[in-house]
Order: C-alpha cells, then sequence, then structure tokens
C-alpha cells in the first residue's frame, strides 16, 4: 500500500503539511486526514518496509541505515556557550518513514500528574528554568489511553502503586517476563520496592496486519520485521495512509517555511531525492521533525520579518533542551538467562519517581530497568566486565560465559531544563546539502548527575539483593550524546518564555504548529515518547477545532 | 537445509497462537530471504579472496586465530572471520585496504624481530604469535562503557583487526558480510541460531508462576 503514485501536485493547496514521519507526525497524520483533511507528509528519510529490515549489526549500528549519517548531517558539540563547537556525533535519531519510533526500545511509561506541576511543588531550582506545563495529567490522560489502544501498548493497570489514574486498563496483557525480569522482581521485593511488568508498546497480541512480537532479539536500534513494535510506520502512518487523503512523500529534506506577506505560512520547501528544489503549497503546517531539527527549521527559516528565525520572538527556540539523565549497572548470574531473546524490557520500578529533594540532597527523579538491549558484536566490544582481557582465550571464556547471563540495570531519571542547553545553527560547519549544520550545547544541570549516581547505587543494592556472581557500575558524568530531544521549543501561556500554546500553535504565526519531544516542558522521567504521541493525538484535537472555526484560514 | 527443517517444524508446532496469521502470510518471503541469504555465503566459500592475496590472508587469518582461538568451541577460523574480513575491505571497510596492507608488513617485521628464526607471523608458534601481538597491544583491559554507537573515528592495525575480527565472528549469519559462518559464533557465546523464539527463554523464568501484585502494597501510599 506504500509507494502509490503522488496523491498531490506541490502546487495543489493541500490542507496540511506535516515536516516528519515519527512518533508525532505519523499520529498527526492519521488524525488528520481521518478526519477529512488533505495531508501531505514530507519526511527527509526514504520508505523502508518490513522486507527491508533486518539483524545485520554493522549496516544498522555502524553504517546508519536506519539513522541519521554524520558524514552527510554532521553536527558539532560544545559544553558551554563561550567555547568554540567541535564537530562530534551529539545525536541519533531515525531517519526513515517512521523516524526514532521504528528503532525506540518501546518503553511507554506514562508521565506522572507531578512532572507537569513540579515547579509549583519545589519552587525555584537554581541554574534550571524549570516551570509549570500549562495543560496538567488530566488534560493529557484520554489521550494516553488513546495511545495504547489505538497505537498498541501492551501492559497491566494497576500493578505499580505508583501509577497516575487512568481511565481505562491496557489493551493487551505484558509481554512475557525474562529471566532478566524475574532477578529484578524478587531482587527489588526483597528490597521492599514496587517492580511490575513494564508497559511497551510492543504488541502481546496481534492486530490486523501486524504480528505478536516473535521474541527475535534484535530489537532497540533495530527496525521491527513483523509490525509488532508499534512505531508510526507499523501503526498510525497505515491507518492515514487508508483514509486516501494523505500522502507520505520520503526522501523530502525540508529546509524552509515559506510565510506570505501577511506572515502566514504557505508552505514547505525541501529537496527532493534528486536534491531539486520543490515546494509544497498549504493552508497550514504542522512540524513533526524531533528536538534537533524542528528548532534547526525555523531558524533556517530566517526572513526580513522574521531575522532570528520564525516563531522566535521569545528568543528560545532551541533552548532549554534536555536529554534524560541515565546510568548504567550490570550484573552476571549463575545459570543462563538467554535474555538476548524478546524485546529489551520486562520489569521496571517506580519507587524513585518522586524523591525528596530534602532528603536526598538534589532535585529530580527516576525509573529504573531491567534490560539486556545488546546484540552479539555490541556485547563482545562493549558488554564485558572491567579487567576482561581484550582478545585470547581470556576473552573468549568471559564473553562466552556472559553473553546468556548478563543482566543490566538501566536507570532513567529527570533533565532539569537549563537555558544554555540548546540547540542552534553552526557558524561554520555546513551538511551534504549546503545548509548549516546543528551545533548543540549542552552540560547538565549537576542535580542531573547527582541523581544518576543516587539511582547508580540502587541498582547496585538491587544486583547484590539479586545474588550477582558478579557486578559493575559505570559512574555517570556529564552526557555528551543523546536520542531524547526535548523541550527546545517549548509549550507555554506566555508568548515570552514559550514558542507555542497548549494547543501547539505557535504564538507568532497563527497558522504553523509544532509537536514532537520540543513541545515538553519537563523531561519526565526517562521515557519521552508515550508523552510525545499523547501530545500529538491533543494537538490533532486543537488544530481540528481551530481548522473547522475557520482559525486557519487567511 | 537441516536449520530451514527445524525452522518449519518449529513453525507448524508452536507457532498455532498468536502470531499463526501474520507468520503464515509473511513467513516465506522471510524464509526464503534467510535461505538465499545462507546459500550464498555457503556456495561462496572456501573462494577465491577480493583483497588479499593468498599468503596475506593466511597471515590474517592467524592473526584472528589468535584473537578468538579454536577451543572446545569453535573461533575465527571455523567462523570464516578472514572471508568477512575481505569482503568489508572492498565494501564498508574500504578506507582501511592501506592500513591492512601496511600493517601486514609491520607484522611481519615485528615477528622476525622478536624471533629472528621466523619468516612471517603465520609460521610462528601460537605462544610466540600471543607475544607478537602483545607488542602491538598488550592486553590492557580497558573494557569502558559500552558506547551506542561506535565512532568511526581512525584506529590502530590492532584494534582494527580485533574489532573486524569480533564482529566477523558474531554478525548475523544471514547477512550479505561472509561472516559467522554456519553460525559458528553463535554456537561458541551460547546464543541459538533461531530467528524467533518463545518463553520460557531461560533459567530464571522458566518455573515463574505469573505475576502477583505485591501484598506489601496495601498500605503503601499512593505517591
Amino acid at each position: 500500500m506504500t509507494l502509490d503514485l503522488p496523491k498531490y501536485k506541490t502546487t495543489d493547496e493541500v490542507d496540511f503539511v506535516v515536516i516528519g514521519s515519527g512518533a508525532a507526525g505519523g499520529i498527526v497524520a492519521k488524525e488528520l486526514s481521518e478526519n477529512g483533511f488533505r495531508v501531505v507528509v514530507l519526511e527527509q528519510g526514504p520508505y523502508l518496509t518490513e522486507k527491508d529490515f533486518g539483524h545485520d549489526e554493522i549496516k544498522v549500528l555502524n553504517q546508519d541505515f536506519l539513522t541519521n549519517h554524520p558524514d552527510l548531517q554532521p553536527n558539532t558539540f560544545r559544553k558551554t556557550p563561550d567555547e568554540k563547537a567541535k564537530p562530534q556525533r551529539a545525536i541519533a535519531y531515525g531517519r526513515l518513514v517512521g523516524g526514532t519510533s521504528t528503532h525506540f526500545t518501546a518503553n511507554f511509561w506514562r508521565f506522572h500528574e507531578i512532572d507537569f506541576k513540579e515547579r509549583s511543588k519545589v519552587g525555584a531550582i537554581s541554574g534550571s528554568t524549570l516551570t509549570d506545563w500549562p495543560i496538567s495529567y488530566t488534560d493529557l490522560e484520554p489521550y494516553y489511553t488513546k495511545v495504547e489502544w489505538e497505537i498498541g501498548v501492551s501492559g497491566l493497570a494497576g500493578a505499580s502503586p505508583f501509577d497516575p489514574p487512568r481511565s481505562k486498563p491496557y489493551p493487551m496483557p505484558p509481554l512475557p517476563v525474562k529471566s532478566g525480569g524475574v532477578i529484578f522482581e524478587r531482587a527489588a521485593r526483597k528490597l521492599g520496592w514496587n517492580p511490575f511488568p513494564a508497559p511497551m508498546a510492543i504488541l502481546s497480541q496481534p492486530r490486523p496486519g501486524r504480528s505478536a512480537c516473535i521474541n527475535c532479539g534484535f530489537c532497540l536500534a533495530f527496525a521491527c520485521e513483523v509490525g509488532a513494535k508499534s512505531s508510526s510506520l507499523a501503526a498510525a502512518i497505515p491507518m492515514a495512509e487508508k483514509t486516501g487523503r494523505c500522502e507520505i512523500r520520503p526522501n523530502s529534506y525540508v529546509h524552509r517555511i515559506e510565510l506570505d506577506a501577511n506572515g502566514r505560512a504557505t508552505g514547505a520547501v525541501y529537496f527532493d531525492a534528486q536534491r531539486n528544489v520543490q515546494r509544497q503549497k498549504a493552508k497550514a503546517v504542522v512540524v513533526c521533525a524531533n528536538g534537533a531539527e524542528t528548532p534547526r527549521l525555523l531558524l533556517l527559516s530566517a526572513n526580513k520579518q522574521f531575522p532570528d528565525g520564525l516563531a522566535n520572538s521569545s528568543g528560545i527556540v532551541g533552548k532549554n533542551l534536555m536529554f534524560n539523565s541515565g546510568a548504567l549497572s550490570v550484573g552476571v548470574f549463575e545459570h543462563p538467562l538467554n535474555d538476548y531473546k524478546g524485546f529489551a524490557v520486562s520489569r521496571i520500578l517506580h519507587d524513585f519517581y518522586e524523591l525528596d529533594p530534602d532528603k536526598v540532597g538534589f532535585h529530580g527523579g527516576g525509573g529504573l530497568d531491567a534490560r539486556f538491549d545488546m546484540t552479539p558484536i555490541n556485547f563482545a566490544l562493549g558488554g564485558l566486565p572491567p579487567g576482561t582481557p581484550r582478545w585470547g582465550k581470556g576473552f573468549k571464556d568471559v564473553l562466552s560465559n556472559n553473553f546468556t547471563r548478563t543482566v543490566e540495570i538501566l536507570c532513567h531519571g529527570t533533565s532539569l531544563p537549563v537555558e544554555n542547553n540548546s540547540f542552534s545553527l553552526d557558524p561554520d560547519l555546513k551538511d551534504a546539502w549546503g545548509l548549516p549544520a546543528l551545533r548543540m550545547t549542552y552540560k547538565d544541570h549537576p542535580d542531573d548527575v547527582k541523581l544518576s549516581n543516587w539511582l547508580n547505587a540502587r541498582a547496585a543494592e538491587l544486583l547484590q539483593a539479586a545474588g550477582a556472581q558478579k557486578q559493575w557500575s559505570y559512574p555517570a558524568g556529564e552526557q555528551e550524546f543523546s536520542v531524547h530531544l526535548l523541550g527546545t521549543c517549548r509549550m507555554g501561556n506566555d508568548p515570552k518564555t514559550s514558542v507555542i500554546n497548549s494547543d501547539h500553535q505557535t504564538h507568532d504565526i497563527k497558522n504553523l504548529f509544532l509537536c514532537d519531544g520540543s513541545s515538553l516542558v519537563t523531561s519526565g522521567r526517562g521515557q519521552p515518547t508515550m508523552t510525545i504521541e499523547a501530545l500529538a493525538f491533543r494537538a490533532s484535537d486543537r488544530i481540528r477545532a481551530l481548522a473547522k472555526r475557520g482559525d486557519l484560514s487567511a | 537445509m537441516e536449520s530451514n527443517l527445524s525452522r518449519r517444524g518449529f513453525l507448524s508446532q508452536t507457532l498455532t497462537g498468536i502470531s499463526a496469521a501474520w507468520v503464515s502470510a509473511h513467513w516465506p518471503a522471510m524464509l526464503s530471504a534467510a535461505t538465499h541469504a545462507r546459500q550464498a555465503v555457503k556456495s561462496a566459500s572456501p573462494a577465491k579472496f577480493d583483497f588479499f592475496s593468498p599468503e596475506q590472508a593466511a597471515e590474517i587469518e592467524a592473526f584472528a586465530s589468535r584473537i578468538i582461538p579454536t577451543t572446545d568451541t569453535p573461533g575465527a577460523h571455523e567462523a570464516g572471520v578472514v572471508f568477512f574480513i575481505d569482503r568489508a575491505l572492498i565494501t564498508f571497510a574500504k578506507d582501511n585496504q592501506e592500513l591492512y596492507s601496511e600493517g601486514l608488513l609491520e607484522l611481519q617485521a615485528r615477528s622476525h624481530e622478536l624471533f629472528p628464526a621466523v619468516n612471517k607471523f603465520s609460521a610462528a608458534a601460537p605462544e610466540q604469535q600471543d607475544q607478537i601481538l602483545e607488542s602491538f597491544d598488550p592486553q590492557s583491559s580497558g573494557a569502558g562503557r559500552r558506547p551506542f554507537r561506535r565512532s568511526a573515528g581512525a584506529q590502530s592495525f590492532f584494534e582494527t583487526v580485533r574489532v573486524h575480527t569480533i564482529s566477523g565472528f558474531l554478525i548475523d549469519p544471514d547477512s550479505d558480510k561472509r561472516g559467522n559462518r554456519d553460525g559458528a559464533g553463535w554456537k561458541a557465546i551460547g546464543r541459538e541460531n533461531e530467528h524467533m523464539f518463545q518463553p520460557p527463554f531461560g533459567y530464571y523464568d522458566k518455573d515463574y508462576p505469573g505475576w502477583k501484585p505485591n501484598p506489601a502494597n496495601a498500605d503503601k501510599p499512593k505517591s
């Protein structure tokens, strides 16, 4: 059903052009086209399908088969604005139809109530621009439920005593438990904690045209070849295409949003596969290009009327970048776990979601999960205990013993928003199309690092309680690389301190909307995609309401 | 063929459950792709080398066999790692051609320097070979934090051969990279060479009674 002839000409003024086809873009395309609008989705990457996916680690991990390629789209990195940024790969995102949702871990926690109103609860935090959301958990709850039912999330309602209220149970039971999950659950209970089956955007039961998970074991970083991972490619986009009103146009690299003399968006300018410049006309534009490329596109679109970039009267487009903090402990057990089989995560816990800053001495909170997300080559090169010989019989013996006996405890936590942390246009480096490259500026708030190490101590405690034969922890330091790209066009009521309003409409341009990781006001505790998708459902409702009222026409 | 038969058997015996409808629609295509890849691998080896001369191939074969020696389980030799590296050097690793050509000369020189009676690395005894390699890499064990994406930055000859050997040992045998012949590398590390699995997966989940709420939760305050 893919690669039909184009439905629309670039000169047709469609109702919406959606830029990006990932977690948010796929859902926006589905919702708008199902509601009768004519939609063109411009995706910079190719339109791959299940038959294109496989288990070749070199192709996927080293050659960026599914991801932004650092030779074509390099970026620079620096810690603080007074440094000169150096070329250094700082981000990875899915560059194909379905975006990063095609290759993610698929941890699908909802945010909790606290994540929306933390500033009110804890007060100002030095060095952070922490602020409340203009919407609450209650506003988003129906849309979380929509994601679970329409896109496909497996899990067990009520299993965690810390879960926020929900209007409906999960549509399907949790995925099977892995040995690492059993070890995690038993040890956590011994310590008085509350482990529970991980909510995952992976099918435990089949849906039309999609298989339940076959536990192939190539999950994180790989695209699912049976449609079990609930990516936009497997879930939302087929529904959008089925309407007959939505065209997915791959290999279309948008680099400018055009405005008319009245300052209204008229469409998007992009390079097609042959690097010819094309212009798609539209009545309104929705940018869902991710927390890095969305602010970059607004900055690239600067013009006479908006010399600092579109929707940037606040001056904060690209700022307040958040990653989510993280740390890792690893355990090796007596008997084979075979956690290489299946999806990555089967058990998590949220006992530390809201820590008391007065007790721990820092702000934030997080969760732990039991996972094995390393494929064989990656494991051999980076999964063995410190002190292991690098080659020879000693290396082979440890590798052969540990591959089936290892489980990792990954700690996920808060990133506090810091204004200097940002994406901007590099003044010197260009991408293969001649466009200014992304420049990342990032230095973790000190509390984020403290939090990560505190959580990592809990992970170590857990492995000890579990009776690991060998265990070690990687101390958390300041991060210089991320796949979570959040907060760079934050939502808010005040046009001076935010980029979009709670309808995802930019404060400055009435028919320009942004929805993706950039919209987030806080980082949650480590798993943003569920919230990005709930926001996409909600944004679509708001945009539809505005359009039906005639608010989007000139 | 053996592997195909076992997959078909697995399919008919255990997939009557949840995913049967999807698999029956898609499996033939998936199976035929995997089979084709596997037969291509088999028919291609032993084969001519595309990059190495036979002499160079013998040196790399000997080198790789010290990185992952054959023990009571298969090593780099059984996995056909030298064929993987040869293919790599005309495809995804073609930037490393010079590194290999020059490195092989250095390997020969060092072998002779350390053991004057030895004219080439492959002619040295295994213990001598280890000493030669230790002169390149003193086994400094620096297992750092796992890299999510390995950098493509320049590496030494030794490190490049080490990474290529491990990659050729453990790559998906159904890929087009000519490595992990017959799944030998996966056999050594205990990874079953199957495309799909069903629970129970391992020792600790096989007698799991099913998830039950934590009795302690009744008195836990909700956050």
